[in-house]
């Protein structure tokens, strides 16, 4: 990897910047790695990164099924942030939050990590109610999330309008300072450089078709379009297809999949300063900096891999966004797209081992996944490389579905992730 | 915009005419004290999510309201069949299309 730096930047200048290597060369498959993981998003690209750069394993392949920087992670809203209320969500996405920091210098890539803060708004009380108990519960857990005014919410993000005539007044906000958002694709490609440039093998545009088990059941290898190769361990982060990986290994998962839909308007100079979610009128924006208002909310209402979505959900979120911003009713969107987003029962993911030897899964994100990223991939790789879970995600675990012990965010009113 | 065929209705009305219902044909158990932990998340929790073609339940709720069920595929989302509920699942529907 050659790195990027002033000087290496000056040097190539007088070179015609003919000296900078490939991010990811086209690389044929060995006959079998140490780690196989299955899916080439951030999540699955990261944990490759941190198996090698962490733990010392740098025999892995990543395996992916279309292009890097296809999936979800060119599909998503870019939002960052840790204000969740239970005490194992709080510290598992604090944990990547903690890593989002610093995420620039470690890859030696530019994530465009940006600290704008996650402004939600309160429309209504038990908006009030919720936010001020999901406050106390955080910042008992060390993340931080503030009660903010209507005037307060004002002065932060001025395009709001706080007037109590309007469709949904506010009536205040919680404010994670912390959150924000960061640059996807840079995401994708820098784990992308940082793992090869440590020895892992990228292997797109190449379906998994079958995994081998072994008579003691545990994992001998994948089969794929390119052929066999084996593995003494696997990992699947597959998102949206991860119950079609699973069945290929014979186990039937508490997921499904739906397509989350998001847009972008045409470019505009600077006028939204932060990212702001209304749960009640379920919809979130924030300004990208080519200039681009970035709009999401809730998922499509029916299970497809067809990665996009219904016009009537997009007309939703366009309509929420208008009653609490009219300053947007005028314009113009450039572009949408759908992400396909495998959901658990409680909307917490699955992170750990599976009950065949040898496999362990990172799922069930749901509409959350993008904030996650550094944090789930270093998780998964920690939880291959000791075969076992880290204490930050060993509640996240498949048994939760039959013993009970569940960690409801769903049930915890976030809505909008 | 998606249309779909309500088998009571026997008409094809627009999609926000429905509301989806999830996976079809999942049974309540008979005697659910008598199940085991495993069995009652396979009955609440585990589903197929099937890439492909996916039975499911909708319902006609700004038309005649009531159930029914399809299968769709859920790759290109074309619903390849509707029926009335208490129907068995079509057996032969094929990745072209149509009840064969």
């Amino acid at each position: 990897m050659k790195r990027f730096s002033g000087l290496n930047l000056i040097a190539e200048a007088m070179n015609g910047h003919k000296g900078w290597p490939e991010h990811w060369p086209e690389k044929a498959p060995k006959p079998a790695y140490d780690v196989i993981i299955i899916g080439g998003g951030g999540h699955g690209l990261g944990a490759a990164y941190y198996l090698a750069a962490k733990y010392g394993i740098t025999n892995v392949a990543v395996i992916e099924k279309g292009w890097i920087g296809g999936g979800n992670g060119g599909r998503n809203t870019t939002i960052i942030r840790s204000n969740y209320l239970y005490d194992e969500s709080a510290h598992l996405y604090d944990h990547a939050v903690k890593m989002w920091d610093g995420l620039s210098q470690e890859l030696n890539y530019n994530v465009m990590y940006s600290k704008r803060g996650v402004l939600m708004l309160a429309h209504n009380v038990h908006d009030i109610q919720s936010f001020k108990r999901h406050i106390h519960a955080n910042r008992l857990n060390g993340v931080d999330n503030e009660w903010l005014t209507p005037e307060e919410c004002k002065a932060y993000c001025p395009p709001l309008d706080i007037s109590p005539n309007a469709r949904h007044p506010v009536l205040g906000g919680a404010l994670q300072r912390r959150g924000g958002t960061a640059r996807h694709d840079t995401v994708i490609w820098g784990y992308a450089r940082g793992a090869v440039a440590r020895g892992v093998d990228i292997i797109q545009n190449c379906a998994v078709t079958g995994i081998r088990r072994g008579p003691d059941g545990a994992v001998l290898g994948v089969d794929t379009e390119k052929g066999f190769i084996g593995a003494k361990k696997i990992g699947v982060s597959a998102a949206g297809n991860t119950s079609v990986v699973m069945d290929m290994a014979g186990l039937r998962f508490p997921l499904e999949s739906y397509p989350l839909q998001a847009l972008v308007s045409e470019p505009v100079k600077p006028i939204f300063p932060c990212v702001v979610m209304s749960n009640t009128v379920h919809a979130y924006i924030s300004q990208s900096d080519k200039g681009e208002l970035v709009i999401g909310a809730g998922t499509d209402q029916y299970v497809s891999y067809s990665q996009r979505g219904a016009l009537h959900i997009i007309e939703h979120t366009l309509a929420a966004i208008c009653e609490i911003f009219p300053i947007f009713t005028r314009m113009r969107m450039l572009r949408s797209w759908g992400g396909i987003v495998d959901v658990t029962p409680d909307r917490s993911p699955i992170l750990g081992k599976t009950p065949v030897p040898g496999l362990y899964v990172n799922c069930g994100w749901g509409t959350g996944g993008f904030k996650a990223t550094p944090g789930a991939a270093d998780l998964l790789a920690y939880t291959i490389a000791h075969d076992a879970p880290n204490a930050i995600n060993a509640a996240f675990n498949l048994d939760r579905f039959r013993t009970g012990r569940f960690i409801d965010e769903a049930a915890a009113a976030a809505v909008a992730h | 915009m998606i249309l779909i065929h309500c088998p009571y209705c026997e008409e094809d009305r627009p999609e926000v005419e429905f509301t989806y219902g999830g996976e079809a044909h999942i049974a309540r158990p008979l005697d659910p004290s008598a199940l085991t932990d495993s069995e009652w998340e396979g009955y609440l929790y585990i589903r197929s999510n099937t890439r492909g073609l996916h039975a499911e339940r909708w319902r006609h709720a700004h038309g005649c309201a009531r159930f029914f069920n399809a299968v769709r595929d859920t790759v290109s989302d074309r619903f390849e069949v509707t029926y009335k509920t208490g129907e068995a699942r079509p057996a032969r529907i094929t990745q072209t299309g149509g009840a064969a």
